[in-house]
């Protein structure tokens, strides 16, 4: 008996430790490069604003983008749907988004800064599912798409 | 081809509307990315191979809307948006969409 619960048990165990520690570590490495990289960018100006003001000085305007897929790993899944159950914020999630939201923004100012560009304006951001958690196959994950889009403005 | 998210290009003035351009495709992942993505959800992180193939497609989009515009003899391409829709499972609908004009340089 103890044997069955072993075999039905463990595999969950195994997938929750390795989700928590590697899952854990690729986070924080993630987030230390996204505040090497942002450091890097952090010279252009970044607005969600439809006018560019002083246009007589623009140069060249041209859409950037910029896109991210980012994948929870199992211990987050699996904290997001005990989470489910008594309901509140699911902070898991809210680090992942947070990831993936600054990668695609980080992207989209990597291709404006490639042109030259001092600003970015208009900027908007776009999530869309790319796998909902179904408890087929037994794994909850949930992959995420985050794009973002702005014009990039070079000034004479 | 000047393609900007703003309603206007700074630094041109619109001559011309020629009208709403579009550009979609759909991609299916195939069953190699998928199976990566299972193993990925497990340690977290990202999903290169979809975050390439969604970018491709979105390029693709993009072209597809410039060529329209280009048919219609305008030369720039104002206000584009993006939707993103899952038409079934495992295939996606990239589609974008913007209004083509006639620009000029210069303010009025």
């Amino acid at each position: 008996m103890p044997w069955s619960v072993v075999i039905n048990i463990g595999p969950v165990i195994v997938l929750l430790l390795l989700g928590y520690c590697v899952g854990h570590i690729r986070e924080r490495r993630h987030f230390a490069s996204l505040n090497v990289r942002e450091e890097l960018h952090a010279g252009i100006r970044v607005t969600n604003l439809k006018r560019v003001t002083d246009p007589q000085s623009v140069q060249r305007a041209s859409l950037v983008t910029g896109d991210a897929v980012i994948a929870t790993d199992y211990f987050k899944s699996f904290a997001a749907r005990l989470r489910n159950i008594i309901g509140g914020e699911v902070k898991a999630y809210v680090t992942l988004m947070e990831r993936a939201r600054r990668e695609a923004k980080l992207r989209m100012l990597a291709q404006a800064r490639e042109m030259g560009a001092g600003e970015v304006w208009n900027v908007r951001f776009e999530t869309s599912n790319i796998r909902s958690g179904t408890r087929k196959r037994n794994n909850p994950g949930v992959s995420i798409e985050i794009f973002a889009f702005g014009t990039a403005v070079v000034r004479k | 081809m000047i393609v900007v998210n703003t309603e206007t290009i700074p630094g041109y003035t619109v001559r011309e509307v020629k009208g709403l351009v579009q550009g979609n495709t759909i991609r299916a992942k195939h069953v190699g990315r998928d199976i990566a993505a299972t193993f990925k959800n497990i340690v977290g992180g990202e999903l290169r191979g979809y975050t390439e193939l969604l970018t491709e497609a979105r390029r693709q989009a993009i072209e597809r809307m410039m060529s329209q515009a280009q048919e219609l003899g305008a030369n720039a391409i104002v206000n584009v948006r993006f939707t993103t829709s899952a038409v079934t499972q495992g295939a996606a609908e990239l589609y974008s969409y913007g209004t083509a004009v006639v620009a000029q340089q210069g303010e009025l």
